[in-house]
C-alpha cells in the first residue's frame, strides 16, 4: 500500500494506518491536509466497515468545526468486491448501515469537506455505492475493476447467452463491467493513466469538486448515458 | 375501489397510487403514452414497459400535497434501469420547486436492472443524492414497503435514507436477498426457501421492532393510507429538520450498540425477544395494532 500512498501524496507526506481492511489517516494533498478513508484486500463491506468509514468521516466533520479550520478534503481510497454476503450482515440490517454512511458523506459534503474517490482495485455495486460514488469527483486507476456482476454471471441470471452478451457489451456501456464504461456514463470523471503523476492528478481533481450532482449531464455529453439528463428533467419540470 | 379491501401485496402499482391518494386527485406525470421505455432492454430482446414499471406524479392525501413514485414489481422485479431511476431523480427534483408536504415512494424493488447493470447503479447513486438534497430542503420522503419484491438491493439503502419508512407485516426490507446469498454462499448460510426463517431475517415485524423501520401497518392499502395521512399531518405542523453532526453522531452510536449486541446474531429471534416479546412462537401470528402496543407505540 505504501507504494500506492507514495505515488498518491509524495514520499513522507502521509500517515495511514491500515487496521485489516480498512484505511484511516491524513496525507497531504497541495499545500493542504487531506483527510484518508478507504479500504484495501478487495474487502467485502459489512456493518462493521461502514461504521468504520462513517465514524472517520463523523470525526473529520467534528474535528474541523471544533478548531475552526477550513473544512479539509476527504479522499476516499475505493477496493471493495461488494457488500458482505451473510445472513448475520442482513439481520443488523446492512442497508442501514450503508445508508448511515451516505447520510456521513452528505453531512461532510454540507459543510463544506470536498469528496474525492480514488479506485485503487475494485469497485463493485453495493460496496461501491456505499461510499465511493457518494463523492463529489470519481477517479479511477489504470487497473481499477468496475461492475455491478461480471458477464458470466449476469448471462445466468438474465438467461442472455453469455457470447450474445459479449457482443452487445462492444456497443453499448450501459452493463458490461469497466471502468472506462462508467467514465462513458459519467459516474467516473477522470481515467488516470500509468504514466501519469497521480500526485499531481488528485491536486487538480480537488480544484475541480463541485457540490451540484453533474453526473447525468456528463453522461449525456460523453454519450454514454443519453436518457437519464433528458427524463429526469422532463420529470422536474413537465 | 374500497382501499379496505384491496390488499396492498397482491395489488398493482397503480392500484396502489388509485387507493392511496384522495379520490381523482392523481395527476401522472410522464404517463405511459409518452412512451418512455428503455432502450437497453429492447436491444436485449427483453419485454419494455411504456412506464419503464415505475408511476410518478402528484397527488393529495387527507388533503395533503405530495409527490408520488410506485415501482411495478411484477416487471422485472421492480428494478431500476436508468430510465426508471431518472423519473424516481426528477421527482426528487421538482419536490424543490414544488414544496409538497413529502414525496412517497412506494418501493416494490429487487435493486438495479441487470440487463443495464451500470446505468441502474449509477441512477441508484444519483437517487440517494436526490432523496438527501430533498430531505435537506425539510421536505421528508416516505418508503412504503408492502410489496412482493420488498425492498432490497439500492432501493434497500434508498429505502433507509428516508425519513419515515412504513412497512406491512410481508413487507421485506434489506440489502442482498437470501436467494443471492444462498446462491453464492450456500444454503447452510442462508435457507431462501425457508420463509420463516427469511421473514425473521428481513420481514416488516423483525425490522419494526429493531427500528429499521419507523411504523408497522396492516396488509390492506388503507392501513398504509392512514398511517401515511398521519404522518403527513404531522409533517405539516412541524418540518423535518435536518439530523446534522448531533443526530448522525447519535445514529453511530446506536449502531455500533447493534454491531456488538447481536455480534453472534444470524436469527431474529434474539431480537424480538430482546423488544420483550416473551412467546416467540407468538410473534408472528400477532395482530399488528398488539404487536405495536408491544413495542410501546401509542395508537
Amino acid at each position: 500500500m505504501n507504494i500506492l500512498f507514495d505515488r498518491l501524496f509524495g514520499t513522507g507526506q502521509h500517515h495511514i494506518a491500515i487496521d485489516g481492511d480498512f484505511l484511516g489517516g491524513t496525507a497531504t494533498v497541495g499545500d493542504r491536509e487531506a483527510v484518508i478513508i478507504g479500504t484495501c484486500n478487495k474487502a467485502a463491506i459489512n456493518c462493521s466497515t461502514s461504521l468504520k468509514v462513517a465514524g472517520a468521516i463523523l470525526a473529520a466533520v467534528r474535528e474541523d468545526e471544533a478548531t475552526f479550520r477550513p473544512p479539509r478534503p476527504i479522499v476516499f481510497l475505493v477496493d471493495t468486491q461488494g457488500q458482505e454476503l451473510s445472513r448475520h450482515e442482513e439481520l443488523l440490517g446492512l442497508n442501514g448501515y450503508f445508508a448511515h454512511v451516505a447520510e456521513c458523506c452528505e453531512l461532510a459534503r454540507c459543510q463544506g469537506h470536498s469528496l474525492i474517490t480514488v479506485i485503487h482495485g475494485e469497485a463493485v455495486s453495493g460496496g461501491f455505492l456505499a461510499f465511493g460514488l457518494m463523492a463529489d469527483r470519481v477517479c479511477a486507476l489504470p487497473d481499477a475493476q468496475v461492475r455491478v456482476m461480471d458477464l458470466r454471471a449476469m448471462a445466468k441470471v438474465t438467461k442472455i447467452p453469455y457470447d450474445k452478451l459479449l457482443v452487445l457489451a462492444e456497443e453499448s456501456p450501459v452493463f458490461a463491467p469497466g471502468a472506462e464504461n462508467y467514465w462513458r456514463m459519467g459516474a467516473i470523471h477522470e481515467l488516470w493513466r500509468k504514466n501519469d503523476d497521480w500526485r499531481r492528478c488528485l491536486i487538480a481533481a480537488l480544484t475541480q469538486t463541485e457540490q451540484e450532482d453533474g453526473r447525468a449531464r456528463l453522461g449525456l455529453e460523453r454519450g454514454g448515458r443519453e436518457l437519464a439528463a433528458p427524463i429526469a428533467a422532463l420529470v422536474a419540470t413537465a | 375501489m374500497n382501499s379496505k379491501t384491496v390488499n396492498y401485496f397482491e395489488a398493482s402499482a397503480r392500484t396502489r397510487i388509485t387507493c392511496l391518494v384522495d379520490t381523482d386527485s392523481f395527476a401522472e406525470i410522464c404517463p405511459p403514452h409518452f412512451r418512455h421505455t428503455s432502450p437497453h432492454l429492447a436491444r436485449l430482446n427483453a419485454p419494455v414497459a411504456f412506464d419503464d414499471g415505475v408511476i410518478v406524479g402528484r397527488a393529495t392525501v387527507a388533503g395533503h400535497s405530495v409527490l408520488i413514485a410506485s415501482q411495478e414489481g411484477k416487471f422485472n422485479g421492480g428494478a431500476v434501469g436508468e430510465v426508471h431511476g431518472a423519473k424516481l431523480r426528477g421527482l426528487m427534483e421538482r419536490a424543490l420547486d414544488e414544496r409538497p408536504v413529502a414525496v412517497l415512494l412506494l418501493v416494490d424493488s429487487g435493486g438495479v436492472r441487470l440487463h443495464e447493470a451500470n446505468a441502474g447503479l449509477i441512477a441508484i447513486s444519483e437517487l440517494m443524492r436526490a432523496v438527501l438534497r430533498t430531505q435537506a430542503a425539510g421536505i421528508p420522503v416516505f418508503a412504503l414497503i408492502g410489496g412482493s419484491c420488498g425492498a432490497f438491493g439500492g432501493m434497500g439503502i434508498v429505502s433507509r435514507l428516508c425519513a419515515e419508512v412504513v412497512i406491512s407485516e410481508q413487507g421485506r426490507l434489506g440489502l442482498s436477498g437470501p436467494e443471492v446469498i444462498e446462491t453464492v454462499k450456500g444454503v447452510e448460510e442462508f435457507d431462501s426457501r425457508d420463509r420463516a426463517l427469511v421473514w425473521r431475517i428481513t420481514g416488516g415485524k423483525l425490522r419494526r421492532a429493531q427500528g429499521e423501520a419507523t411504523h408497522l401497518v396492516d396488509e390492506d392499502v388503507h392501513s398504509f393510507r392512514s398511517k401515511t395521512a398521519q404522518l403527513l399531518g404531522a409533517y405539516a405542523e412541524e418540518k423535518l429538520k435536518p439530523a446534522g453532526l448531533a443526530g448522525l453522531t447519535e445514529i453511530q452510536r446506536q449502531l455500533a450498540e447493534r454491531t456488538e449486541s447481536y455480534a453472534e446474531a444470524r436469527d431474529g429471534r434474539i431480537i424480538f425477544q430482546v423488544s420483550g416479546f416473551t412467546d416467540l412462537e407468538a410473534v408472528a401470528l400477532m395482530p399488528i395494532d398488539a404487536f405495536n402496543r408491544q413495542l410501546g407505540e401509542a395508537l
